[in-house]
């Protein structure tokens, strides 16, 4: 009899703990679940920032390409026929800045895409090059200066001394 | 998976797709590290720059001052231009930072510790102009390749380090020695490791000028990070790009150096010159040395609108290259009458010199008001753009700023 009772005692134990161990399964489970669906932890995120992450302005998954006043948002290149090719050739190594600062004709773009290729470690564009010059001339062509242009772009104000 | 790692690993995913691509060790990133190109995408805090500098190119970073910041006769940081050919170095470590010295014309190759530098050699300090070799090209017709700049690109700082003859004498030259090239820690636009972005050098004669400094310091500090930091070499007077930044090794050679930019087009003009948009072949162009004869007005701004019979007081910076400027004038008539500016000696051998003058107008009107500096060879500032190159260095026309009198 004392076995039996022995015996018994353990299993209720063993019973209560089971108990226990599906209780926070369930719990974890939830939380889990809570993760799934809210990724950005919503609710539990406090108002502060957290110092330990850095605010990281996410692009907007959808327009990665947006276009805006004809303009294309990421690279400020026009949006005209052959923009992606410019954008997808020509934005890896430098700041699609340095090719709109740039003026020239479709010689100098074919001798400049060239020295790219021989010295930059720019690969083969194959039809794209056309494309490229092609989109290049057109949108940003050549100003004529002269040998001295007027001055441009003065924001007069009163002089005080 | 834990809440940390689960944020970082989301901010990783936005940090890729931002960056185009996917972050190699990323989730082996210290907490709180974030890229460099990422840390502060606005340049301006990221280098600490005023909000008035023009920003031309974000990679590689390029940034000018606009005439009117340069007036201060020592330039500070806030107003220094920025020109990279690479990236910037993404982890400098000071303490295990080395400098070699080698090449075909050094006695035997010598590695220096940033203080043994520091302490072993006689620490000196100079104001050095520097300007950018391609200042001013945005003018040129036909336009030349490369960063657009105006009139910007050029610094009068104050510089602390060694002179780097003490250095080479201290490693030993053999009678071979012709140029010294240097080799810094930047990284190719193609982050393809066996490339460098630049890799220039001056001449033996100019690595002997006392000028010429191995520097770490810039206005008393630490060069700042895109400037140089820990060590530049600065040869003052000289294209901007012959001063290294980020040096970690110096090659003694015994021809002139041919690591990149030195070669080609790149910082090179026509030996004899061209007419505009000519096409010039790589064995007849010729390495700029000292940088011509050039003055910038730098008070007051363009654009000023005074009234009729006031008088004004202008004053601005000249320089010219290797030499002295021995006279500063202005005109108010597009250069057909010309009046002295009263000229400042350089604080040392290669530094600006200021000048000023008070300037009458004779009625009202719109004015450009045009300054002319004159080198002590003779060597005045054209009126309209000199010789066309295809790249477009050495633009020194005269400065001019718009007057209204009203």
């Amino acid at each position: 009899m004392e076995d039996y009772s022995k015996f018994k005692q353990q299993a209720r134990a063993i019973y209560r703990m089971m108990l226990l161990v599906l209780f926070f399964m369930i719990i974890t489970a939830a939380g889990v679940l809570y993760l799934v669906y809210n990724p950005d932890l919503g609710s539990f995120r406090s108002t502060a920032p957290d110092s330990e992450y850095v605010e990281v302005e996410a692009p907007e998954e959808d327009d990665f390409d947006k276009i805006v006043d004809g303009i294309h948002q990421r690279t400020g290149l026009v949006d005209a026929e052959g923009l992606m090719a410019v954008v997808n050739n020509c934005t890896n190594c430098h700041s699609a800045q340095l090719v709109t600062q740039n003026r020239m004709n479709r010689e100098r773009w074919f001798t400049t895409i060239k020295w790219m290729q021989e010295t930059q470690n720019l690969w083969d564009l194959g039809k794209n090059e056309e494309i490229i010059v092609n989109y290049l001339v057109t949108n940003y062509p050549v100003e004529k200066k002269g040998r001295r242009a007027n001055l441009k772009d003065i924001q007069w104000y009163d002089y005080q001394e | 998976m834990e809440r940390r790692k689960f944020v970082k690993r989301s901010v990783l995913g936005s940090l890729s797709a931002a960056l185009g691509m996917d972050i190699v060790y990323g989730i082996k990133m210290p907490e709180g590290y974030t890229p460099l190109v990422l840390q502060d995408p606005d340049p301006y805090t990221l280098f600490r720059k005023d909000k008035q500098m023009v920003l031309l190119n974000d990679r590689p970073w390029n940034m000018e001052a606009q005439a009117h910041l340069l007036d201060d006769p020592v330039t500070p940081e806030k107003f220094m231009f920025i020109r990279n050919n690479g990236l910037v170095p993404e982890n400098i470590d000071v303490e295990n930072w080395t400098l070699t010295i080698d090449g075909e014309a050094v006695r035997q190759k010598k590695v220096y510790s940033l203080s043994d530098l520091k302490s072993k050699f006689p620490v000196h300090t100079y104001q050095l102009t520097l300007e950018c070799g391609g200042n001013g090209r945005n003018e040129f017709d036909p336009p030349a390749k490369g960063n657009q700049w105006t009139v910007g690109a050029v610094s009068c700082a104050e510089w602390t380090g060694i002179h780097l003859a003490d250095l080479l004498e201290d490693v030993g030259m053999t009678t071979e020695a012709i140029y010294v090239g240097y080799h810094a820690a930047d990284i190719h636009l193609s982050r393809d490791p066996n490339k460098e972005p630049i890799s220039r050098g001056i001449p033996i004669a100019k690595a002997m000028q006392k000028e010429t400094l191995l520097a770490f310091a810039m206005n008393g500090k630490d060069i700042p990070l895109v400037h140089g930091h820990p060590l530049r070499l600065v040869a003052g007077g000289w294209p901007a790009s012959t001063s290294g930044k980020w040096l970690n090794r110096l090659s003694i050679r015994n021809q002139v150096h041919d690591g990149a930019k030195m070669t080609g087009t790149s910082y090179r003009v026509p030996c004899n010159t061209v007419a505009p948009g000519e096409k010039v072949k790589d064995e007849d162009m010729c390495i700029i040395e000292s940088m011509p004869v050039k003055s910038l007005i730098t008070h007051p701004k363009s654009g000023a609108v005074i009234s009729n019979g006031k008088s004004l007081k202008i004053r601005g910076h000249a320089w010219a290259g290797e030499l002295e400027v021995s006279k500063v004038e202005y005109s108010l008539d597009f250069g057909a009458t010309w009046n002295a500016c009263r000229t400042n000696p350089p604080a040392n051998r290669l530094a600006w010199q200021r000048f000023e003058a008070t300037v009458v107008f004779p009625k009202k009107g719109y004015y450009e008001l045009w300054s002319r500096a004159t080198d002590s060879s003779g060597m005045g500032q054209p009126m309209v753009l000199p010789g066309w190159n295809p790249k477009g260095y050495l633009n020194n026309a005269c400065h001019r700023i718009a007057v209204k009198v009203s």
